[in-house]
């Protein structure tokens, strides 16, 4: 009897394992073929993300008033950076909290888009505030408030943030085109 | 045995180590030079594909589109970003597009080595698209300089290729050269070994597994390929009758692990293959501690009372047998209920929550979840690549359908907008528009002036004429004197020598000013153009700004009724497409899971009735050994 169970047992497992094989075909078949619908799908959206985007940007931030302010870490940078607040011309502009996943795609060169508007032509202030918490545990802020001319064409505006220990400023407002 | 010889051909996978598919060696912020370019590398660090991919799309198109591509600041990362956008691509599942920015590199003027980088990358691509005859040709673009981080990678994807096309015996060429590469080592060691097996050396094939099947990695990935290749090993062993060493290469697995199950049963066969039934006890026993829904672990509980009733334990056996046949028949309510809970669409509605998306190890979370028992039987289905590409790309469908939705809506804000600036304008503008021609006529007019004077100025460098250089008393003075002259010409009066002689002095005493005090009247009229040409400057500054706010407003308004409709269009064909896909997709993956339920359904009722039949049989032998004075 045991050794009728085995050859049973292992009997049962090849038909099992064998049996669905054209059935696993077809569903293989299918998915393949709902796969290249999907991507073509994606293509189509993704174009039409395209458009909508140069519209949204034309009818919502024309470039005669368009200001878009960026944040970057300077590279090697190990302090938790937990949140940045931008005010333009005194004005609350953004105030954004970084998750973990923000934070490190931050670290690794990333670089974040953190306001889009619109500011008439001429001279404007940006201040841009920056809370976290360094390696030894000990908190982290600074302000820097930096002047800007706001020309014809679209203003972008990259913001590079630092530690204390890194020697370099920790905040950096330069001008980008 | 046989069982062996039908598994084993599934095993014999080559080891596939997905190196680079992530963009990799971005620029530091201090080097980055395109804001857009390091936006879309923020969405896609986060994985978020769509949005990296719409970003870096835009900002391609856009520089393929300025008329001096140098000056654009894209062009610092251009290289890397056709390279990004191919990673992108294939993280985003579009392998149909993905090689389309890979190739632009390979053909564009590129330096050698980032030339044979996109050839590599093209070549995975090809690959990974299962068309190893051009992922060969790609292959064979590469020559010359080769960046030192993809060398190895290269020959590891060369002889992957070699196999693919049924070619071990060069397989095992390129793989003898990486044994020992850096970051390869699990993986270049288990597919040498099977390309030495393909080839036709099974010594050294066995040989290589036993090697393979120990080489130690911190990663679970190395652990991974280390138990596979022990797996490997221990099969063909079994299937050799080597049982001894069957049995070494199983217990080498890891007791905790994706093999760690199958490499517990397969040693208790290994151990019952020798008749070493008391050994065979003690796998199975800690198998039968076990999650119950895998499939090793049922079979186990029939393999237990097996091993039992052959060192004639046949009370225990037949106890064994009987909580086989209840966990049977429980699991097989559970199959059942799980298989109503996919028809009634509970499976879709956990595949789509928003936590579980969230982790990724998800798959392994969904069994944590309390209330999803129809993942229960599902998670191999669920880790298998075709099962995991077609329910991403339901997932993906259903991020579009969010998506598409969205903008939708937006449409409608988008003509609330217009409409608003259009009623805000429209009114204001005739009067506006009235005012600014009076202005423009005055402005044309004052220009004028300006530029006779200028002519007037330059003129008189070149010829110089200090009369026009007379202030405006002294051109009236001139006027009356001319005057005075004509009268007098006419007049018989005796006074009127007298007269022209002291016309004469008058006369002389202007000329005297205009001649003495010119160069310093030239002086000055060109210091007073210079600051009018500043005012000009000014209100031209003004005027232009005018004129583009005034175009501004139009613009504001103007011409988004076409655009507008024509997106509306494609995104309502859009969502029809994408709700349908959702439906189709959804429906197949529902299928596919019902199927692989009933497949485990029907398993556990061939089980069921061989514990039944079984453990009748046992207790029979119990009482007989019983009444015979034995166990």
């Amino acid at each position: 009897m045991s050794l009728a169970i085995r050859s049973f047992v292992l009997g049962v497992l090849i038909c099992v394992c064998v049996s669905p094989g054209r059935a696993e075909d077809t569903y293989r078949q299918q998915m393949k073929g709902l796969d290249e619908q999907v991507q073509e799908v994606k293509s189509d959206v993704l174009s039409i993300a395209a458009e909508l985007n140069q519209l949204e940007e034309k009818l919502l931030y024309p470039s005669n008033t368009h200001l878009a302010v960026f944040v970057a870490l300077a590279p090697d940078e190990t302090f938790r950076l937990d949140a940045v607040q931008v005010q333009i011309d005194g004005q609350l502009a953004a105030h954004y909290i970084y998750s973990f996943k923000e934070l490190e795609a931050l670290q690794k060169g990333g670089v974040q888009r953190i306001y889009t508007g619109n500011v008439a032509t001429g001279q404007h202030e940006i201040q841009v505030s920056l809370n976290g918490k360094l390696a030894s545990g000990q908190d982290y802020a600074h302000t820097e408030r930096v002047p800007f001319d706001k020309g014809i064409g679209p203003k972008l505006i990259g913001v590079t943030l630092a530690g204390p220990n890194s020697g370099k400023p920790a905040i950096d407002v330069g001008d980008w085109h | 045995m046989n069982r062996t010889r039908h598994a084993i051909p599934k095993f014999l996978l080559v080891a596939l180590f997905a190196a680079g598919t992530s963009p990799a060696a971005e620029p530091a912020a201090s080097n980055l030079r395109d804001l857009y370019f390091g936006e879309a590398l923020y969405q896609a660090y986060q994985g978020h594909f769509f949005e990296a991919l719409e970003r870096l799309d835009a900002e391609l198109a856009q520089h393929r589109r300025v008329d001096e591509p140098q000056r654009d600041s894209l062009q610092y990362h251009i290289g890397q970003a056709e390279f990004s956008v191919g990673d992108f691509e294939l993280n985003y599942r579009m392998h149909l597009r993905a090689g389309r920015a890979i190739r632009a590199v390979l053909e564009g003027n590129v330096d050698e080595s980032v030339r044979n980088e996109a050839a590599f990358r093209l070549a995975r691509i090809h690959f990974q698209k299962g068309q190893p005859d051009d992922a060969l040709e790609a292959l064979a673009r590469i020559h010359g300089k080769i960046p030192e981080a993809i060398r190895n990678d290269i020959e590891f994807l060369r002889a992957n290729v070699y196999l693919a096309l049924g070619r071990p015996a060069d397989a095992v060429e390129v793989l003898k050269r990486l044994q020992g590469a850096a970051g390869l080592s699990g993986f270049s060691a288990y597919n040498l070994a099977i390309a030495l097996l393909q080839s036709g050396h099974p010594a050294d094939a066995l040989q290589q597994l036993d090697k393979a099947g120990q080489v130690t990695g911190d990663d679970p990935a190395s652990a991974a390929i280390e138990d596979k290749s022990n797996m490997v090993l221990g099969r063909l062993m079994l299937q050799s009758a080597n049982f001894e060493r069957a049995q070494r290469s199983f217990d080498r697995v890891h007791l905790e692990g994706p093999y760690s199950n199958q490499a517990l049963l397969s040693a208790g066969w290994a151990y019952a293959s020798a008749e070493n039934y008391e050994r065979a006890l003690v796998p199975w026993n800690i198998l039968i501690q076990r999650d119950v829904t895998d499939s090793a672990v049922q079979e186990a509980k029939l393999a237990l009372p097996y091993a039992y009733g052959k060192l004639n334990v046949y009370g225990r056996a037949a106890t064994l047998y009987d909580n086989a046949l209840v966990s049977f028949g429980d699991e097989l309510q559970k199959v059942d209920a799980s298989i109503r809970s996919i028809r009634e669409g509970k499976f879709l509605k956990v595949l789509v929550r928003e936590e579980i998306k969230q982790d990724k190890e998800w798959v392994v979370r969904l069994r944590t979840l309390p209330d999803t028992p129809e993942t229960f039987y599902l998670t191999d289905l669920m880790a298998s690549h075709d099962f995991q590409t077609a329910l991403q790309n339901y997932l993906d469908m259903e991020d579009l359908h969010k998506k598409l939705l969205a903008w939708q809506a937006s449409f409608d804000a988008f003509e609330d907008i217009i409409r608003l600036r259009r009623a805000n304008y429209e009114p204001l503008l005739p009067t506006i528009d009235a005012q600014f021609r009076e202005l423009d006529s005055q402005i044309r007019l004052r220009m004028e002036q300006r530029d006779n004077l200028d002519k007037r100025l330059q003129a008189i460098l070149i010829e110089p004429r200090p009369e026009l250089l007379a202030t405006a008393d002294e051109r009236i003075a001139q006027e009356r004197i001319r005057a005075l002259e004509t009268a007098l010409a006419a007049s018989t009066d005796p006074r009127a020598a007298a007269l022209q002689v002291r016309l004469q002095r008058l006369k002389g005493v202007l000329t005297w000013t205009l001649r003495t005090e010119y160069p310093q009247r030239l002086t000055e009229a060109h210091q007073h153009l210079r600051a009018l040409n500043q005012d000009v400057a000014v209100l031209k500054a003004r005027y232009d700004s005018f004129v583009r706010t005034r175009q501004a407003a139009v613009h504001s308004y103007e011409g988004y009724d076409l655009p507008i409709s024509r997106l509306r269009t494609r995104v309502r064909e859009a969502l029809t497409q994408v709700d349908t896909l959702v439906a189709r997709q959804g429906q197949l993956i529902e299928t596919v899971a019902i199927a692989e339920l009933k497949a485990r359904g029907q398993r556990l009722e061939v089980y069921q009735t061989q514990a039944r039949y079984a453990v009748a049989d046992s207790y029979d032998r119990a009482t007989k050994t019983q009444a015979g004075g034995g166990f």
